[in-house]
């Protein structure tokens, strides 16, 4: 491919046909520009345009996970979501669960970010602090909030029970809130520190003239954080804001992992959904419709932030 | 399914018959492939043993059951020319595993299932027909029923037992004594099991009268059904489309079980068990009487005196959930004669006494209920002989239905014990069009 790319301009026939043509470097130029980009575009079509290809024609198909295709039968699989006594409920918790996580996690990171913005003594030990969840899978940090939590094997209940904090052993995962809210708890440990980051770089990016400026004028703190701040952090919080309410909308493994979706069905989010359709009832052609249509919201929603995104550059 | 989840044990369910659909012979006979082609079930090459010829065989199993299957696995390689690889896959990982090398035609020559899913398997076509090779064995008659029923389809055996697991009672002796109950007298209905429950959980302290996992489908089938089917009725009906769970002796069994929620005669954390460490809490000691795995037998530790017993119905009577993993030869194995050299092997006299009896397990055969190493111990004898009364219930769509933790069963059950108890007529329904769609 390289010798390709580098070839072609200077092979004869290209050069030879190249008076007949207005423009013989326009098209050296554009293959040149297939050469270098055709690396990136397959990976793009054998590893996304494929399988969503395929995964359209699954959602078209009668499709079982242990026959394969057994032929098209739209729209059955769509309106089978809507027949899903699991899928509304779905919609509202995993709506309910973004609302939640992104506004504790962008308000918390953003503090934190603040709290570790200047170069203080200790200030690098904090930022490690903070930061060091995020180097944890999900499944892992998963997998050990369910052991902390667990009645039987964790810890914390006993602690503070010793402590005098709690009367008998604690339920963390036993009702739906307590549900909804342990697993808030993990998912805010997990990544605070890597919205921190984010935002810390956008901290770090605001010319420090602005601020004396503002201080030669008399400006309070909090007027300094209002007009000065926050309006020039605002394509980093809109970074941030996209890649949680994205990556909320689309949450498994915590759920997976710590609730499976209990108790009593409070905690099942979309994505859950979709795996329960593939691997528990055995059916790829229901769980591809429910894919389409959780794409499709995505990429309404992400067009929406992208452009809130420009606006905010803009200003 | 879910298989409940994770590491630990899950309880097994699902089963067989014979049930109308899809063009099953036809992909039997398509997957069929080159190879040696047994695909009507024919004896085969090498005779009723199959052929060791030093052939690498691969296999499937899933955590839940690894111990045996390692132990079986072992124990061949050493004495065999052919060789098996076996692999472990995660529990809950196991379905979807076999789901995806089934679309691309990488099964291995072996593969255990959770006997519950033996049925969608084997209505899949993905298992090699052995009926004639599993009719040819001298004690054919005596292999565990309910995994043989399981695996036949349309009239054809596809898999033979592999590892069993049954639902028993554990009781625990010295508790039984403290309480002033008598440590050889367990109970022998769901009536007196709730007497010694509540006596011992009286005991105070941290001593609790029983234990069951109320956030877990898969221990429901498992340690619940076995009480409604001792008093003579069933849970499905034949063909597993309609459910019966609303049924008088299901609401006395559900009954049970509420009182223990409402009086807090289980362990903290009942409610909550998802599957996951249910059978962790009566080895340490503290409760008093509750089902359990049979796989477990092996597992308790040495200081605890403890009894096992059939699981009683409401008024007597006595049953158990015939669970573990069913196994046969995919349909695309290319080494069929030696992939049956092993499975006959296994369930010969030789792997089933020294390997699977030695190791405290459940044979897959009626005939050796009582052997050197259950003469042993008279409470093994009680475990083996419940084989031949014991059931695995049958349904194409079992998993999903009664495993799923967000399927219809785990409503019902939390319904009936935790929740609003009116609502069982429609959570059966529920269970019933779940298991027909």
């Amino acid at each position: 491919m390289q010798s390709q790319v580098t070839d072609r301009p200077v092979a004869s026939p290209v050069r030879d046909r190249a008076p007949t043509r207005r423009t013989p470097w326009w098209r050296s130029r554009a293959l040149k520009g297939i050469g270098y980009a055709s690396p990136t575009a397959l990976f793009v079509l054998v590893l996304f345009i494929v399988p969503l290809l395929l995964v359209g024609r699954m959602s078209a198909s009668d499709w079982p996970l242990l026959r394969g295709d057994q032929g098209l039968n739209l729209p059955d699989n769509y309106t089978a979501v809507a027949d899903n006594a699991l899928f509304w409920p779905a919609v509202r918790f995993t709506l309910l669960y973004t609302v939640i996580v992104t506004v504790i996690l962008l308000g918390l990171a953003l503090l934190l970010a603040l709290m570790v913005q200047e170069q203080r003594p200790g200030v690098g030990f904090f930022r490690t602090v903070f930061f060091l969840p995020s180097a944890l899978g999900l499944a892992s940090a998963s997998l050990l909030f369910w052991g902390l939590y667990s009645p039987s094997i964790g810890p914390i209940g006993p602690i503070l029970e010793w402590l005098g904090l709690a009367d008998g052993p604690i339920s963390f995962l036993g009702t739906s809130t307590s549900a909804l809210w342990s697993t808030v708890f993990l998912i805010v440990w997990k990544f605070a520190g890597f919205y921190m980051l984010i935002l810390l770089v956008g901290l770090q990016g605001i010319p420090h003239d602005v601020y004396e400026a503002a201080r030669m004028d008399g400006a309070s703190r909090w007027q300094t954080f209002r007009s000065i701040t926050l309006p020039l952090l605002r394509p980093s919080i809109a970074l941030t804001l996209i890649l949680c309410v994205t990556g909320s909308l689309l949450a498994f493994d915590q759920f997976f992992i710590l609730t499976k979706g209990g108790p009593d069905n409070s905690t099942v989010t979309v994505v859950q959904l979709i795996y329960r359709e593939a691997f528990q009832r055995l059916d790829l052609g229901t769980a591809a419709a429910i894919s389409m249509i959780v794409l499709v919201v995505l990429l309404i929603l992400n067009i929406a932030q992208f452009l809130g995104l420009r606006r905010a550059d803009e200003a | 399914m879910r298989t409940a989840t994770r590491a630990r044990r899950h309880p097994g369910r699902g089963s067989t018959r014979t049930i109308a659909a899809i063009a099953a012979v036809g992909l039997v006979t398509a997957c069929g492939s080159g190879g040696s082609g047994e695909t009507s079930g024919e004896t085969g090459a090498g005779g009723p043993d199959g052929v060791d010829d030093g052939t690498t065989l691969t296999m499937w199993t899933r955590a839940a059951t690894q111990a045996q299957s390692e132990a079986l696995v072992a124990a061949y390689n050493e004495s065999h020319e052919n060789q098996i690889e076996l692999t472990v896959i995660p529990t809950d990982d196991y379905q979807a595993k076999v789901g995806a090398a089934a679309g691309s035609g990488e099964l291995p020559d072996l593969f255990a299932s959770d006997v519950v899913f033996v049925p969608n398997y084997t209505s899949s076509g993905l298992f090699t027909d052995l009926t004639d090779r599993i009719e040819s064995l001298p004690y054919a008659d005596a292999l565990a029923p309910a995994h043989i029923d399981a695996g036949t389809f349309e009239g054809s055996k596809y898999v033979v037992p592999h590892t069993l697991d049954l639902s028993v009672l554990f009781y625990n002796k010295d508790l039984y004594a403290k309480a002033g109950l008598d440590p050889e007298q367990p109970p022998t209905t769901l009536a007196e099991w709730d007497q010694h429950a509540r006596a011992i959980d009286a005991l105070g302290d941290d001593v609790h009268g029983t234990f069951f996992g109320g956030n877990c489908g898969g221990c429901g089938v498992f340690t619940w059904w076995p009480s409604i089917w001792a008093a003579g009725e069933d849970v499905m009906n034949d063909d597993g489309t309609e459910a019966n769970l609303a049924s008088d002796v299901a609401q006395q069994v559900y009954d049970v079980y509420r009182g223990w929620a409402a009086d807090d005669v289980t362990a903290p954390g009942a409610r909550d068990e998802t599957g996951t460490t249910w059978t962790g809490y009566f080895p340490e000691g503290n409760i008093g009487v509750m089902p359990m795995p049979s796989t477990t037998f092996g597992l308790m530790p040495d200081d605890l005196d403890f009894g096992v017993a059939p699981i009683p119905g409401p008024d007597g009577g006595e049953s158990t959930f015939v669970g573990g993993d069913a196994i046969g030869i995919s349909a695309a194995s290319e080494h069929v004669d030696q992939a049956w050299n092993f499975l006959a092997w296994s369930l010969g006299d030789e792997a089933q006494i020294d390997v699977v009896a030695a190791n405290g397990d459940v044979v897959a055969r009626t005939d050796l209920a009582s052997n050197k190493h259950s003469d042993a111990d008279p409470r093994l004898v009680t475990v083996n002989e419940l084989l031949a009364s014991g059931r695995t219930p049958y349904s194409l769509n079992f998993g999903q239905t009664f495993n799923d933790p967000n399927g219809p069963w785990l409503t019902l059950m939390r319904d009936a014990v935790y929740g609003d108890e009116t609502k069982l007529e429609e959570n059966n329904e529920a269970v019933s069009s779940s298991l027909s769609s």
